[in-house]
Formats: structure tokens, sequence, C-alpha cells
């Protein structure tokens, strides 16, 4: 399991599997998520894989009403807004995620700076199974 | 430490034409462009033949999927009579024709090609709403669309933590647009030419006319608070601030400074040019500001030998309205988180001392992706020449106008500086 590439589409077998998965510099300790096969920081390529505990604060959102495809196909619209975000991991690394649990409608009671922890949500089945990154309220 | 940047001949600008921007049913970007072409061919004060033009560097994001056909290089090198000689076509989203102004300056400036035309070109309309969002978001960063991020959602978020570091709100960016509208009626080529208070008093009187309940605002601010009139697209955004679907086209004639004079007495000399990359939402230094906007800046400011207070007006990439109030931080023009205080003071009004987007800005003047770049520089040419009719700026001595352009979610910002001399 650990031989996988540090790639986006190992990134997404992780989230399949319910472990949000990073990479992080043998060299220098620079972590990444998603993980990079080339650190930024020192340019070196040895890396290993380190799974972050899901923890995180919210450092940014916006609730949209006017979606794509996948997102109106799930039942969104400008009746039933949904919440992306920038979400800020204990860690360190900040990622994109959904953010569930919170009324899109109501985006003056979302709060930058809420404690947020991850949740896994799958959809679709078989070949077509996708799974998101999300975070809901502590 | 960077190094002084520095063109290896100097280059100037002798003329440009931009076509009307709006959402056009019955023309193409072959019909735009000739409009754009003509005008900038009756813009050379000396005149001149367009046969010695030596190639075209073309900014397109992506007709490929609004029209259903790429390679657009040849394609307008032949409408216009280039062909057989090269065209290049540019690709950095929202700042294709940026950089295909830049390759101009640089092929120039190698000493390869003495005069070049730097242009850019977008069919937008011919989709739905719908289709054009989704093409947009071509340009995003990948992480960002799969889990839902529209274009406007992503500025949304930037403004969040915006809001969130520096205490702004909503009210803040309504000033934007209502400054931007206030430039608009003043320019013939805007797509939306009018006020806000226009546009209130055109709601009231279709409601009239339909007999329906006649609306009433106490004033503009109400009138953006009113989510039936100014709904969420991506909140905090809503529809009056972000810019519309657009098509359009704008070229600019480059030659080498040593032989300005012989196109016209007026030439406005390229003396900054910078650009610089992003990395989306997840890797980026801060969430409160660009960092490809201001490392085009340090590029453009170290080439010039100019401080921020030198620029005299600017064109600022405002695809929706966070975006250019964090911009004029970016570009210096004020310090981090006090942009908006700027703007609510009056600052970047066209009588302001910073006059920012004259032109109306994208939101009003009309935003087709990859004409924008150059269509913004069109806006410098036309005030640094005293040509701007009743939206010039009221100041003496115009000698020193930039141009910005961001390109995606920040991913390719570049900022342009052209002096008078
Ligand atoms: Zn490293």
């Amino acid at each position: 399991m650990e031989e996988r590439p540090f790639s986006d589409i190992s990134y997404e077998q992780y989230l399949n599997e319910e472990r949000l998965m990073g990479s992080r510099c043998k060299k220098c300790g620079a972590l990444f998520v998603p993980p990079r096969s080339i650190c930024v920081s020192c340019y070196s390529s040895d890396m290993e894989w380190v799974e972050v505990k899901g923890e995180a604060r919210l450092a940014a959102f916006t609730c949209i009403s006017v979606g794509p495809p996948f997102m109106i196909a799930e039942g969104y619209d400008r009746k039933h807004p949904y919440c992306s975000g920038v979400v800020e991991l204990e860690e360190g690394a900040r990622v994109d995620a959904r953010i569930e649990g919170v009324d899109a409608n109501k985006p003056e009671d979302i709060k930058v700076g809420m404690p947020l922890k991850v949740k896994f949500l799958h959809r679709g089945e078989g070949d077509s199974l996708k799974t998101y990154l999300a975070f809901l309220p502590m | 430490m960077q190094k002084k940047r520095k063109l290896g001949r100097g280059v100037a600008v002798v003329g440009a034409g931009m076509s009307k921007f709006a959402m056009f049913k019955d023309k193409d970007s072959k019909d735009l462009f000739g409009e754009a072409f003509r005008e900038m061919i009756a813009s050379v004060d000396k005149g001149f033949d367009p046969g010695e033009i030596d190639a075209l560097y073309l900014g397109n994001f992506t007709n490929d999927f609004f029209v259903h056909q790429g390679h657009w290089g040849p394609i307008i090198s032949d409408l216009i009579g280039l062909a057989p000689k090269p065209a290049t076509r540019t690709e950095g989203a929202c700042a294709s024709s940026a950089l295909a102004f830049r390759e101009g300056v640089f092929a120039i400036a190698s000493g390869f090609y003495d005069i070049v035309l730097a242009a850019g070109v977008e069919d937008m309309s011919k989709r739905t709403t719908e289709e054009v969002a989704e093409g947009l978001a071509l340009a995003t960063v990948p992480y960002e669309g799969r889990v839902g991020f529209t274009f406007p959602g992503v500025f949304g978020a930037l403004a969040t933590a915006y809001f969130a570091k520096y205490g702004a709100t909503r009210e803040d960016l309504m000033n934007i647009t209502i400054k931007s509208h206030s430039n608009a009626p003043l320019n013939p080529k805007a797509q939306f030419p009018f006020s806000i208070r226009d546009m209130m008093n055109a709601k009231i009187e279709s409601a009239k006319k339909k007999g329906k309940p006649v609306p009433y605002w106490e004033d503009e601010k109400s009138f953006l608070r009113d989510t039936a009139a100014n709904p969420v697209v991506a909140w905090p955004m809503h529809l009056y601030d972000c810019c519309p679907i657009s098509d359009g086209a704008a070229c600019m004639l480059l030659v080498g400074e040593e032989i300005a004079k012989n196109f016209t007495d007026d030439p406005l000399y390229v003396i900054g040019i910078g650009q610089g990359s992003g990395r989306g939402l997840h890797a980026c230094d801060d969430l409160t500001y660009f960092e490809a906007t201001r490392h085009a800046a340090k590029e453009a400011y170290g080439m010039s030998g100019l401080k921020p207070e030198d620029i005299q007006f600017s064109e600022v990439h405002d695809c929706f309205s966070i975006a250019e109030l964090i911009h004029i931080e970016d570009l210096g023009f004020f310090k981090p988180g006090e942009g908006h205080k700027a703007v609510a003071e009056g600052l970047t009004r066209r009588d302001g001392p910073m006059p920012i987007n004259t032109s109306g800005g994208l939101k009003c003047k009309g935003h087709p992706v990859g004409a924008t770049g150059v269509g913004q520089l069109f806006e410098v040419w036309k005030q640094l020449r005293g040509e701007a009719g009743e939206r010039q700026v009221p100041k003496k001595d115009l000698r020193i106008g930039a141009a910005h352009n961001l390109g995606g979610t920040g991913g390719t910002c570049t900022l342009t500086i052209l002096e008078r001399r």
C-alpha cells in the first residue's frame, strides 16, 4: 500500500478508503496535502506518505447557488445552495473540501475559523464510485 | 535577489483598436476582429501599410470550447491578410491577450521583428450560461472544481477570508460596483453603459409597463442588498459582483522604439511588463492576496524603476468585485487591508487620486476573456493620448498608466505599464 505513487490518483484512491493522505519530504520535512511528488521547498523527490487526523479550521467558504452539472445532479440549485470551502488542517496544510452540516441558505451563520472534522462522502456505485472530501462542524 | 529586468530594445505602441464588447448573436470572432483591426489602422496617426506587419500574437482562451473551433492564429492571420507570415496563439485563461502583448514585446525587443500585432479575441455568447460556466471552469485548479467550486465560488471564498481578516463587508464590495457603473455610461464600447441608478429606473419602468408591483429602493445600496434584484451567485458574490458573458476583440500595433516616430508623433512606450503564476486556494501563501499579481508587479515595477505611487491610473482585473479590491492592494496602490477604505472614500473614482477602471471595468465594459488584456491596454492608450472623451481622467500631465490582467482563479497575472513621453 505504501508503494503508491505520490499522485492525484493515489490521493483519490485513499479518499475512497476514507483516509486523508499527504506526502512529507524526507529531506526538509515539508508536508503536502494533496500529495506532491516533488518537494517545492527543497526540490527533493524523496517523499513518504502521511495520514492526517482530519481536524481542521475553516479558512474560507462560499455558498454556491449556480453549480456545475455534477452538483446539480445531486439536487443543488438556487433554492438549495451548497457550501464549498478551504480548510486549514491541524497539521498545517490547506485543502479544498465540501462543507457539510451547515445551512448554505444562512451563510451569515457560517464562520471563518470554526472547527471542523473530516467526513468522506461516497457517491455513485461500482466503477462510478467517487468519494468527495468533506468537513463537518465539530 | 531578483535581477533587474530590461528589454534588449525599446518597444512602443503606435496604434490600437477594439470592437464593441457585448453578446452578439450575429457576429463571430472574425467579424469582431475585423472591427478592432480597422480601428487600429485608422488610429495610426501617420498611416502605415498593414502589409508591413511581421507577425501576429493572438490571445484566445477557449473558442475551442465556446464555438467548437480551435487554432485561431492562422484564421485571424488570413482574415487580415498577414498569412503566410507567422501567427502564434497564447493561452493564459482570462489573461490570454496580456500574454500575447508580452510575447509581441519580446519578439521586437529581441530584434527579430520590427512591427508586430498583439491581439485577443473571444466569442462566448453562442453557448448557454451553464455551458459558459463549464468552459470557464476549465481554468480553475483541479482540486477546486472537484469539490464544487465554480469561478464565482473561488472569488466568493477569497472574499470571506478577506472579510474575516480585515473586517470588510459586502457593503464595501457594493462601493466598487457602484463606482464601476458610474464610469460605464461614458464608455461607448461598454456592454452595460448604465449607472446603478439607470438600472433601478429601468426595473421600475418595466414593472409599471407590465402592471406589476413597482419596486422601491431608497438608494443604490438598498437595490444591491435586495436579493430579488441582485440574487446570490456564490455567496458573498451576487449578480452585480460578477462580470457578464461577452464577445469581443482588441489589437495593438507594436514597433521598435527607434522607428515609432515614423508612425506617430505620440507613441506610448512599454516601460514595465511583469507576469506571475499562482498555485490555487490550497497551496497559495495566503487567501487574502494574489501571489501571481504581486510577482507580476515586482517584475514590472523593477523593470520600470517606478513605485506604485508613480502610476497615475490603472485598469485592474475585476472579474468579480472582490478581485478589484484585492488587486489594488497587491499592486501597491493601497496597503493590505486598506483597499476597502480607499474605495469607500472615493479614492478610486475617475476624479479621485487613483482612478481605477475608468472604462467601467470588466463588470460593465464586458469580459470576452481572450480579448480582455489588450482591451484593458486599449483604455490606457485612450487615456494617455487624451482621447477618452467624457471619461478622460481629469489629471494634468497624464503620463503613466497601467493595466493588470488575471487569468483563471489567479493562475496567470500580468502588469503592463505604458508611458507617454
Ligand atoms: Zn523538501
